[in-house]
């Protein structure tokens, strides 16, 4: 597991739509090369005849009856938090 | 501390039988939460909404109904908690001035036995810190020490119940943020069980490990409260089955308790104060009749390692919906989808949301995954099962819940990783889903240190009864 270099931390704050200052990005990529340091000794551990834990309740596929349910919230209440909206639509950028 | 308030189940039976109105208790509340602004516990007052409620409360006893459990209880929930009637930021600019549109199961629940929210508890944003700096809208004090930070990431809960503003507070924990600031501030700080308190309507930090924390002062007060929450939500498909008994405190002896003391817990790099404190404090179970031994869980020390591999991914996969275009913060001047996308996340995420975000994509990339994501749940495995044949032999687990007392007011700011080990005896339990709850269990430096119970998944019955006793022997 190769230490990161500032490239590749670039790679993932595009891969993540965050963009990083100069600054940022050089404390980033000595922070990162720090914590994957740190869990690097997870490598050498033996885990064999072990499977993976996804989740600890053991439950499985919970569903529940296909009914509607009122939960009595108006379509105002749902749309007031929108940055942007015109009528009762939702506003975006231009996508293509 | 000889605090203001009764125990909740006294103080509601008194609002019910008309010997204090619940009105009473918000405004005294209220009062003290103006009182002490300057450690900036709270983020929001509800102030207008509260007074309602207790309004409301107090005519309906007056006609003679019965409230509930919680009768006219004031509370503070950390802000993570979608409440109606305030805003709910997680202490991050990203969600600056968002409306909930619903409410959490955990308030409805709360409210519906009559407790009243007050206020809104600051926190490091989304969860994501120990001592509460990491809050986009500036750091709680340290009730015993205005120069530290109160532990994080519910260090306004913590601060709150300790200043004797409420009862009791709602946190979260997803790797310790209920229980060590707890032990940094001096109360109790319970994480259940993994899924025996729905998680709707909370702001999601880890999915695999989050959990609805309690702070208050005294055990009996938690298991009041864990008493309304615990249980099956359907909005919250990963919740557990409640016990058949409850969770009200009956058996408050000591004696035969089988208590382990894990030794990864007590040896390097645990602060000699706190040692001699945790010590003293288990010393105090022995004579009080607990059976004490050692027991050992080896991959205890790869804890931590392996909850910052798992926890920064699901972090990277649930802030993913921070984009900027149905709620929260976003760039109106950018030109197109993406640049609105990454204007908006850039400006509105923290410096520890984006290096939480960053890790997890590394993490989870193809090439990495296997090495990092599949390896730690693997030992995260390994963990639990050790976990798993320590309680073969004891019913309980014990140790400190931090390796020191309250740091600094800046001491670990620019050491992200130093930060990280402020976690390094919380982790566990979390990452085996199991409950566990801290209580004080003396000074340190004149600073609090808590001593940390835990027990199997799905006991917290027992492990609350053992810590009411536990809490009763070191208070004398």
């Amino acid at each position: 597991m190769a230490n990161l270099t500032s490239d590749d931390v670039l790679k993932l704050a595009s891969l993540s739509k965050i963009s990083l200052s100069k600054e940022e990005l050089s404390a980033l990529t000595t922070e990162l090369g720090d914590i994957l340091g740190y869990v690097e000794q997870l490598s050498s551990v033996d885990v064999s005849g072990l499977e993976p834990t996804n989740q600890v309740t053991g439950l499985t596929n919970v569903m529940r009856k296909d009914v509607i349910k009122d939960y009595a919230i108006s379509q105002e209440e749902l749309l007031k938090n929108l940055p942007a909206r015109s009528g009762n639509y939702m506003k975006v950028n231009k996508v293509l | 501390m000889v605090s203001q308030w009764k125990p909740i189940s006294e103080l509601a039976n008194d609002v019910q039988s008309g010997v204090i109105s619940a009105s009473e208790l918000v405004e005294t509340s209220l009062e003290t939460i103006a009182e002490k602004s300057e450690y900036h516990a709270v983020l929001s007052v509800l102030g207008e909404s509260a007074r309602a409620r207790a309004k409301d409360i107090d005519a309906r006893i007056a006609k003679g109904e019965t409230i509930g459990k919680l009768a006219g209880i004031p509370f503070i929930a950390k802000d993570n908690f979608l409440v109606f009637g305030a805003e709910t930021t997680a202490a991050s600019n990203i969600l600056k001035g968002f409306q909930a549109p619903y409410q959490s199961t955990a308030i409805n629940l709360l409210e519906a036995e009559g407790a009243i929210c007050v206020a809104k508890a600051n926190l490091d944003a989304f969860g994501h810190g120990a001592s509460t700096e990491n809050s986009d809208f500036g750091p709680t004090l340290n009730p015993h020490d205005k120069t530290r930070v109160p532990g994080g990431s519910s260090g306004g809960s913590a601060a709150a119940v300790v200043l004797d503003m409420v009862p009791f507070a709602l946190g979260t924990d997803t790797g310790g943020s209920s229980r060590q600031p707890a032990s940094f501030s001096g109360c109790i700080g319970y994480k259940p069980t993994y899924g025996l308190i729905s998680r709707s309507g909370v702001v999601a930090m880890a999915s695999s490990t989050d959990t609805i924390g309690t702070l208050a002062r005294s055990v009996e007060d938690v298991a009041t409260v864990t008493d309304v929450l615990a249980g099956i939500d359907e909005l919250d498909s990963t919740t557990i089955q409640r016990e058949s008994d409850g969770y009200a405190i009956t058996d408050t002896s000591l004696k035969g308790k089988k208590i382990g003391v894990v030794k990864e817990y007590m040896g390097e790099g645990l602060d000699p104060g706190v040692k001699t404190t945790i010590e003293s404090a288990i010393e105090k179970l022995a004579r009080a009749g607990a059976e004490i031994v050692e027991v050992s869980i080896p991959s205890l020390a790869l804890s931590l390692a392996i909850y910052y591999v798992l926890v920064p991914a699901e972090i990277s996969s649930n802030l993913s919906r921070y984009d900027g275009q149905r709620f929260g913060y976003s760039d109106l001047s950018a030109s197109n989808l993406d640049e609105s996308y990454i204007k908006s996340r850039s400006h509105g995420f923290g410096k520890e949301a984006k290096r939480r975000i960053i890790i997890g994509t590394h993490v989870l990339s193809s090439g990495y995954y296997d090495a990092y994501y599949k390896k730690a749940q693997l030992v995260r495995t390994k963990l639990i099962n050790e976990f798993a044949s320590v309680f073969e032999t004891v019913d309980y687990v014990v140790g400190p819940t931090a390796p020191t007392t309250a740091f600094k007011i800046g001491e670990n700011a620019n050491d992200p990783l130093q930060m990280y080990l402020a976690d390094v005896m919380t982790v566990g339990a979390s990452l085996a889903g199991l409950p566990a709850i801290v209580i004080p269990a003396g000074l340190s430096d004149d600073l609090p240190v808590g001593l940390q119970l835990m027990s199997p998944a799905k006991t917290d019955n027992r492990l609350l009864n053992v810590a009411a006793a536990a809490q009763k022997e070191l208070s004398k």
